[in-house]
C-alpha cells in the first residue's frame, strides 16, 4: 500500500543571513546537514516542517530535503543538497570557508 | 554619459527609504516573507541557493568609472570582494546579507544606480550593441533610445504586472551584438529609402524551454514612434498573454499561439489608437537625452607607435587581433577587456579588477565602460597610442586574456554554484573546457567559436545559440550536459541543433574536444570557422566524432 518513506531533513535558509540550515530534534536551527534531525517516519516529518516553516522570523523557505544516515550523522542523497552543505566550486565560499574550522 | 534629473534623483532615493522600511517591517514580523517576497523581487533581491542575491541594472550595459569604483566598494564592503556581470547586462553580488542591502542600494542611488525592475514580470533592463556609439558598422548609436525606454518603462503603471517578465534588445548596427532576435521585442535600426534612420521591430523571441527567434511584425519604424509602437506590443501582450500557465506565458507564446501576422494587426491596431495620445513630449525628451550621449571629443594625434609595437611584440599583437574591434574614428580601437582568464569564472571581476578598468576607462577611454551580453567589459574609446600601455596594465591585473571571440570566451550561468533554479553545475564545466584549450594550445587555431552553458533550461547561459551549446540537466539525481550545434545569436540568428543523449560531468570536456578536433579535420581551410564548417556539412559529420568513442565502447 504504503511505499517507505525516504528519510528526511528540515532545510530552509536564514533569514537574516541567507545561509542554508536545518532543524535539530531540540528544535534549534543548525549550520551543519550532520547535526540535522533525520526523520524516518512520514507523519512526523510533516509535523517537523510545520514547526520549521512556522518560524518566521528565523528562517525563509523551509522544506524537506532527502537524506541517509552516514558516518557523522545526516548525509545528503542529492547532489543539489550536497553543494547546499559546502557552497560552490568555484571559490572557497561559504560553508566549506566558514565552517572549515568548526 | 545621462545624468539622472532631479525626477531620477528623488524617485530612487524614495525607493531606498521604502525598501529600509520593508526589510525593518520583515525583521520584526510586521511583513510575512510571502508579502515580503515580491517587494525585495521588485528590488532585485533574490534568495539563492547559500545566501541572498542582488541583482543591479546597468542600463544598455553603460557604466561610467566613479560607478565602476563604486561596485568595486560594494564588493569589499558588504559582499566577498568581487561581482558577476551577467548576460543581460547586469552586475550581480552572491553574498550581501539581508540587514544590508538597504545600505547597498543607498551606495548605488550615490552613484545613480539601483536594481528596480531587475526582477518581476516587468520591463526588465534594457539592453544595448555594447559597442554603441564607437562602432564603425553604427547606423546611430542605439542608446538615447534604450534610455527613453528605460524611462518610459520604469514604474509604468500599466505594465508592472504582465502575464511574465518582458526583455527588450536594441542594436543601432546591422550587425547585431545584442542578440535582438531572442528577446520579447528586439529593435534594429537600419535607414528607410530617403535615409532616414528607423528601426525593424522584432517581437516574440526568446530562449527559455521553448526557444523561439522573433518575427519581423513592422519593417520600418520611424525612430518618433517607438514608444506609442512599444506601448502597443505590451498591451496586446498584456491582454493575451497566457496567465494560466507560467510556462506559457512570454509573448513568444502569444505570437506562437495568436500566430504573427493577426499579432502584427492586432498591435498596428492597437498603436493607431495610441499614437494620437502622444504629444511629442517624448521626443522633447528624447532631444534631452540625446545630447548627454553626444559623442566624446576624439583626440588626434599619431598612430605610429601603435604601430610599431604591433609589429615588435608578440603578446600584444596576439590580444590585440582578438580583443579590439575597429571603431568608427580610424585613430582608435574598441577594446574588449576578457573577464575570461582560463580557470576563472566567466564573467567575475574581483574589486580590484574593476578598480583598474575604472582607472583606465579614465585615462585612456574618455571614462566610458562597457558591460557586454558576453560577460566581458568594453572600453568603447581608446586612441591606438595608448593601446600598449592599456594593454601592459590589464595584463597585470590578470585582465590581459587575448581569447575574445574564442573558445575559451565562455558564456556561463552561475548554475548550481549559485541558482536556486539551476539543474546542474555551468561555471566548473567553463573552467575546466578554458583550461583544456590553454593545455592544448588550440584556441588561436580554431578561431571564432561561441560556446555557451546554461544550467537549466531558463537559458540564462543562452546555450540555444551558442554555436555549441551546452545544457546541464539533472538527470535520475546526476549532473548531466546536453550539447547544441549551430546556434548563432547574431542578425543570422538560428536555433542549435540537438545532437543527441547527453554526457555525464566528467564526459562534457573530452566530448567538446572531439566537436572541435572533427572541426579541425573537416573545414575546407584554416579561414572557415566552425559555424561555417557546420552550416556547410550539417549534423551529422560532429554526430559521429561525438558519439563515436560510445559505439566503439558498446561494439567492444
Amino acid at each position: 500500500m504504503s511505499r517507505s518513506f525516504t528519510p528526511k531533513v528540515v532545510t530552509a535558509n536564514d533569514l537574516r543571513l541567507g545561509d542554508v540550515v536545518y532543524l535539530k530534534a531540540d528544535d534549534q536551527w543548525t549550520r551543519l546537514h550532520t547535526e540535522a534531525e533525520l526523520i524516518d517516519d512520514e507523519a512526523h516529518a510533516q509535523m517537523r516542517l510545520l514547526h520549521g516553516a512556522a518560524q518566521k522570523l528565523l528562517v525563509v523557505g523551509a522544506y524537506l530535503a532527502d537524506a541517509k544516515l552516514g558516518p557523522n550523522g545526516p548525509e545528503p542523497t542529492h547532489f543539489r543538497e550536497e553543494f547546499r552543505t559546502r557552497g560552490p566550486s568555484n571559490y572557497a565560499h561559504g560553508k566549506q570557508a566558514d565552517l572549515s574550522n568548526v | 554619459m545621462y545624468n539622472y534629473s532631479d525626477f531620477d534623483e528623488a524617485f530612487v532615493r524614495a525607493r531606498v527609504a521604502q525598501f529600509t522600511q520593508q526589510v525593518e517591517r520583515r525583521l520584526d514580523g510586521s511583513l510575512t516573507e510571502e508579502e515580503f517576497r515580491p517587494l525585495r523581487l521588485m528590488n532585485g533581491l533574490y534568495l539563492q541557493l547559500h545566501a541572498y542575491m542582488l541583482r543591479i541594472a546597468i542600463p544598455y550595459g553603460t557604466l561610467n568609472p566613479n560607478q565602476m569604483r563604486q561596485l568595486a566598494h560594494i564588493a569589499t564592503t558588504w559582499d566577498k570582494g568581487y561581482g558577476h556581470f551577467t548576460t543581460r547586462q547586469n552586475i550581480q553580488f552572491n553574498w550581501p546579507l539581508l540587514t544590508d542591502v538597504p545600505a547597498i542600494l543607498g551606495a548605488l542611488a550615490d552613484v545613480e544606480m539601483h536594481a528596480i525592475q531587475t526582477s518581476g514580470n516587468c520591463v526588465r533592463n534594457v539592453t544595448a550593441d555594447h559597442f554603441a556609439g564607437a562602432a564603425a558598422d553604427e547606423v546611430e548609436d542605439p542608446r538615447p533610445y534604450a534610455e527613453l525606454l528605460r524611462q518610459w518603462s520604469t514604474d509604468h503603471p500599466e505594465f508592472q504586472f504582465l502575464p511574465r517578465k518582458f526583455k527588450i534588445a536594441i542594436t543601432g548596427s546591422p550587425n547585431d551584438r545584442a542578440v535582438t532576435r531572442a528577446h520579447d521585442i528586439g529593435l534594429r535600426m537600419h535607414r528607410n529609402d530617403k535615409g532616414e534612420p528607423g528601426f525593424e521591430v522584432m517581437v516574440g523571441g526568446g530562449l527559455g524551454r521553448t526557444p523561439m527567434i522573433g518575427h519581423t511584425v513592422r519593417d520600418f519604424l520611424p525612430v518618433a514612434d517607438l514608444l506609442p509602437y512599444t506601448e502597443a506590443v505590451l498591451s496586446v501582450y498584456n491582454t493575451l498573454g497566457r496567465r494560466d500557465n507560467k510556462y506559457k506565458a512570454r509573448i513568444k507564446i502569444t505570437v506562437h499561439e495568436t500566430g504573427a501576422a493577426e499579432m502584427t494587426r492586432l498591435i498596428e491596431a492597437r498603436f493607431a489608437e495610441l499614437r494620437p495620445l502622444f504629444g511629442g513630449n517624448d521626443q522633447v525628451l528624447l532631444d534631452y537625452i540625446r545630447a548627454a550621449f553626444a559623442p566624446p571629443s576624439f583626440r588626434n594625434a599619431p598612430v605610429d607607435g601603435y604601430d610599431a609595437f604591433y609589429k615588435a611584440d608578440p603578446s600584444f599583437r596576439a590580444w590585440a587581433d582578438t580583443n579590439l574591434a575597429t571603431h568608427r574614428h580610424d585613430q582608435y580601437a574598441i577594446v574588449t577587456i576578457s573577464v575570461k582568464a582560463h580557470g576563472e569564472t566567466p564573467g567575475d571581476a574581483t574589486a580590484d579588477q574593476m578598480r583598474v578598468m575604472a582607472d583606465l576607462a579614465e585615462k585612456f577611454g574618455h571614462s566610458d565602460l562597457r558591460i557586454s551580453h558576453e560577460q566581458n567589459v568594453i572600453l568603447p574609446h581608446v586612441h591606438k597610442s595608448d593601446l600598449p600601455a592599456v594593454h601592459a596594465a590589464l595584463v597585470q591585473a590578470g585582465l590581459g586574456t587575448a581569447n575574445v571571440g574564442l573558445i575559451s570566451d565562455i558564456i556561463a550561468c552561475p548554475g548550481m554554484d549559485y541558482c536556486a533554479l539551476a539543474t546542474a553545475r555551468s561555471i566548473p564545466v567553463a573552467q575546466k573546457i578554458a583550461l583544456r584549450f590553454e593545455e592544448l594550445q588550440l584556441e588561436h587555431d580554431v578561431g571564432p567559436l561561441k560556446i555557451k552553458i546554461s544550467g537549466c533550461i531558463n537559458a540564462c547561459g543562452h546555450h540555444h545559440v551558442g554555436h555549441i551549446g551546452i545544457l546541464g540537466l539533472d538527470r535520475a539525481g546526476v549532473e548531466n550536459y546536453q550539447i547544441t550545434l549551430g546556434g548563432d545569436g547574431t542578425e543570422t540568428a538560428v536555433i542549435g541543433d540537438k545532437t543527441g543523449p547527453g554526457f555525464a560531468y566528467d564526459e562534457i570536456v573530452p566530448a567538446i574536444e572531439r566537436l572541435v578536433r572533427a572541426y579541425l579535420e573537416l573545414r575546407s581551410e584554416a579561414s572557415e570557422t566552425f559555424l561555417q564548417t557546420y552550416r556547410r556539412l550539417g549534423l551529422e559529420p560532429f554526430k559521429a566524432a561525438l558519439y563515436v568513442a560510445e559505439g566503439e565502447q558498446d561494439a567492444a
